[in-house]
């Protein structure tokens, strides 16, 4: 009896401060990242209409637990569009394998991530054999008076399908 | 030193049992660990279990408590000036969980103090630093030190005004050490000025090296306990025991007795709420986190933690001794008690020499906690002093303004009276100290809750640091600015308060309490108020035409109707849109009263005829332009140059132009003051929920 008694009350004692910690450490998985919003990029004018792609920075508010950056770079996007072609296409440079971020390369007219040499072609599409398991993933572009516009979202890397990170 | 007499658990030839049978008794071929755990549980206890014995278990327990916590909130810490009063903040305020951790470490480390005093208590009562137990309790007074440095470091960490003073204060007595003493300060603190080193040197002292060192001795103190066995209190009153389970039981009683006790702490303030109906705040309990450190604000409310509160008030015995007074009394005579702690186990060979031992260790804990006493008695006198009693001597002081000579005749030369009247002024004294460190621990106060109201805006925290969101708020920068600057002349007092006349008649200009306000404008044009201390009363206005007009020919009803004036109020109030004014918001007063007194501002045989207003052809000059009145533009205008065509070129009334630089010199407010004080005036600033 006492003996049992010693035990829970120890143990007791003891999860107390376990439990709080676990508590506290389990708090990121209550932040969420900022929902997917479309966010101003370039001028049309500015993106090659030879099917060229061109990258360019994503500017927007960023929060850091607890620091607020006002308009900083957060990430990158390819823009393209083909020859004589109105339509802007988005890609974001993070690679679909394992995140890593896809370069251009001009010489060899495609896109390469320098990791684990995943290729893909200018309009994203995957070169086989590759590491990645999916294209390039496209961002919902939007036109208006000449300005660009990308949905800005993360997607889960490493899988076949092109699924957003909530 | 293991016994026979508990019941072997130990494996056996022949083994049956479950699976799980099976695993323990691999491990144990191969590591032999039942024994040791036999070991370590079944130790004899001479004369059986007692209560006298669960202090080292207890800080033991608090010490893994510590390390756990510590752990978890290293996980979340971050060491640099700009961001670790950020991300404490963030643990505090926001993080899941977050106050629990921090409120258990910060009350379990006082815990901690006071089990160490408790645990050397007995140790010295019972004799147990006596051969051959020596070194262990040479040893248990380096883990005494260590915990003890590692309470000051950890106070540091938040980098609020409470750990940023407090740690000065005790950087600065480093310094005090005879040929090295400087070095080890600059070596202590990262440099020659606080900041980010002095940071991540206390972390890694606070959570690297002392606990390191701590774990270590920890260990040798352990296992020399087991060596010497535990020193029984003679005379034996009951048959030996085992450690296991009697002595255990016993100190898991004790565990949680303490950390029913912290908790108790913690979750006191929330009981509190809960009885008095207020919602619980989370982040209000346990460890409080005050404003930002700031080496550019005064921070009368600097005090140690409690239990260093007897060195502070120690300190205080040698003021006016100079820097020697100061070294004697926070290096050589706690060194010299330190000491005399570690010659213990030799003086006590001699029956004497034990009594003395314990009669030392009551008297440094005797003194040490009247000398806490005092310290609080000086800080909290003005709570329960009477101060009706000192009336008549603070008046005299007032009247005689402190002349000795004048205070002696009005006295009539008289000794006793003049006796009487010292002895007052002194303790009035005292009183007066401990009021001003109450305000300074009140506005300590309420920069904290300020500074975490701004940290929780939406826009989040600038990187560059909380402190630059306070050194930009009009709520915590006006008032102080405006002590410095204005309340020479200008008051700024709700005229409702029962202390409002006696401020407002000794000031010599305008009260700007809620200046802007239709509630102002209305007093402004008001024939009583208008020649009051609020208003012009105590300025070279007083004859001015502003107060003729008002007291002349606002007063004649024909001329200026009741309605009209308000129509003018209404009108001076929209100009302004003054935050904090419902009454100044535009769209909620009637639209043709407010054409109505703006018409009468501009109409040049009325207002108009001194002053510019609308779109009126009266020149500026004359009288302050009344387009844009005590606006945002229009304050900061007359802050900086009241002397300005705008405002008095010809009738200013000594204000200084507080934006204008004299001739290669700066101006007595940047043009971030000027805005901070303006916005201040206009009640424009953030407010939380
Ligand atoms: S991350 Fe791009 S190829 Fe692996």
């Amino acid at each position: 009896m006492a003996k049992l008694v010693a035990m829970v009350g120890g143990g007791l004692a003891t999860l107390t401060p376990v439990a709080a910690g676990v508590w506290m450490s389990l708090d990121p998985l209550r932040r969420k990242s900022a929902a997917a919003t479309f966010l101003p990029i370039a001028d049309v004018s500015s993106v090659p209409d030879d099917g060229m792609p061109r990258q360019f920075p994503v500017i927007a508010d960023r929060t850091d637990a607890w620091t607020g950056f006002a308009a900083e770079p957060i990430g990158a996007v390819y823009l393209r569009r083909e020859a004589g072609s109105d339509t802007v296409q988005a890609f974001t440079a993070t690679c679909p394998h394992a995140g890593c971020f896809i370069e251009l390369d001009q010489r060899d007219r495609c896109f390469r991530c320098p990791c684990h040499n995943s290729s893909f072609t200018l309009d994203g599409g995957i070169v086989s054999p590759s590491p990645s398991p999916r294209a390039m993933d496209t961002l919902e572009c939007e036109v208006r008076d000449g300005r660009v516009s990308v949905k800005w979202e993360n997607f889960y890397s490493g899988i076949e399908a092109k699924e957003a990170r909530p | 030193m293991s016994s026979a007499s508990g019941p072997r658990t130990g494996s056996e030839p022949g083994r049956r049992g479950g699976p799980l049978k099976k695993l323990a008794d691999f491990f144990d071929d191969r590591t032999g660990y039942r024994a040791f755990v036999h070991e370590a549980l079944y130790e004899r206890v001479p004369g059986g279990a007692r209560w006298r014995y669960v202090w080292g278990s207890t800080l033991v327990f608090a010490f893994i408590t510590q390390v756990i916590t510590g752990l978890v909130l290293w996980s979340s810490y971050s060491a640099s000036a700009q961001t670790a009063w950020e991300s404490v903040y963030y643990i505090q305020h926001e993080m899941a969980g977050g106050w629990l951790v921090r409120g258990l470490h910060h009350v379990m480390a006082q815990a901690m103090v006071v089990l160490l005093a408790l645990h050397l208590m007995q140790v010295v009562i019972d004799g147990a630093y006596r051969a051959p137990r020596e070194v262990n309790f040479w040893l248990g007074l380096i883990l005494m030190k260590l915990v003890l440095g590692m309470a000051l470091t950890g106070y540091l960490l938040p980098w609020d005004q409470k750990g940023y003073w407090a740690t000065r204060v005790a950087t600065n007595l480093a310094g005090l050490v005879p040929m090295i003493g400087p070095s080890l300060q600059q070596l202590v603190v990262g440099g020659p000025d606080y900041g980010h080193h002095t940071l991540t040197r206390f972390f890694a002292l606070h959570a690297g090296f002392l606990p390191g060192t701590l774990i270590g001795f920890l260990v040798i103190h352990l296992i020399l306990f087991r060596k010497h066995g535990l020193c029984a209190k003679q005379p034996l009153k009951k048959p030996d025991s085992m450690f296991w389970p009697d002595q255990v039981l016993k100190d898991v009683v004790a565990m949680l007795a303490v950390l029913a006790v912290v908790m108790g702490v913690i979750l006191l303030p929330a009981v509190r709420a809960m009885v008095e109906g207020r919602p619980i705040v989370p982040g209000e309990l346990g460890a409080e986190l005050g404003a930002p450190a700031d080496p550019s604000q005064p921070y009368a409310a600097a005090r140690p933690e409690w239990y260093f509160l007897f060195l502070f008030q120690f300190l205080k015995v040698f003021e006016g001794w100079g820097a020697n007074g100061e070294f004697l009394g926070a290096i050589v005579v706690p060194g010299a008690v330190l000491g005399m702690m570690f010659l213990m186990p030799l003086i006590g060979r001699w029956n004497l020499g034990h009594r003395f031992n314990v009669l030392f260790t009551f008297a440094i804990l005797v003194g040490a906690g009247l000398l806490t006493g005092i310290a609080l008695q000086e800080d909290y006198a003005a709570l329960w002093a009477d101060r009706e009693a000192y009336a008549d001597a603070e008046q005299l002081i007032e009247e005689t303004q402190n002349d000795p000579e004048k205070i002696a005749t009005a006295l009539g030369n008289d000794e006793t009276r003049l006796a009487e009247f010292q002895a007052k002024a002194h303790e009035l004294e005292a009183i007066r100290r401990s009021e001003a460190f109450l305000s300074a621990v009140q506005q300590a106060e309420f920069d904290a809750h300020r500074a975490v109201e701004l940290a929780g805006r939406p826009e989040r925290i600038p990187p560059g640091g909380a402190l630059e969101l306070i050194r930009n708020d009009p709520l915590s920068q006006g008032p102080r600015l405006f002590a410095q600057h204005c309340a020479s002349c200008h008051a700024h007092v709700d005229p409702t308060l029962e202390e409002a006349p006696a401020m407002l008649a000794a000031s010599s200009a305008a009260n700007l309490y809620g200046f802007g306000s239709a509630e102002w404008a209305r007093g402004l044009l008001d024939p009583e108020a208008v020649v009051g201390p609020a208003y012009f009363g105590n300025t070279a206005h007083a004859d001015g035409d502003m107060v003729s007009y008002v007291t002349d020919d606002m007063t004649d009803a024909d001329t200026w109707s009741d309605e009209q004036i308000e129509a003018v109020v209404l009108a001076l109030a929209a100009e302004a849109a003054v935050v904090s004014d419902e009454s100044a918001d535009v769209e909620g007063v009637d639209a043709d009263r407010l054409e109505q007194g703006r018409a009468l501002l501009a109409d040049e045989e009325r207002c108009g005829s001194c002053h510019h207003a609308g779109e009126n052809e009266t020149e500026i000059g004359y009288a302050p332009d009344l387009a844009g009145w005590g606006n945002r533009e229009w304050l900061i205008g007359i802050i900086s140059d009241p002397n300005h065509e705008r405002f008095y070129p010809e009738t200013n009334d000594r204000m200084p132009s507080f934006g204008v630089a004299e001739e290669g010199g700066v101006p007595a407010l940047s043009a971030a003051e000027v805005g901070l004080l303006a916005d201040w005036l206009r009640g424009d600033w953030y407010r939380g929920e």
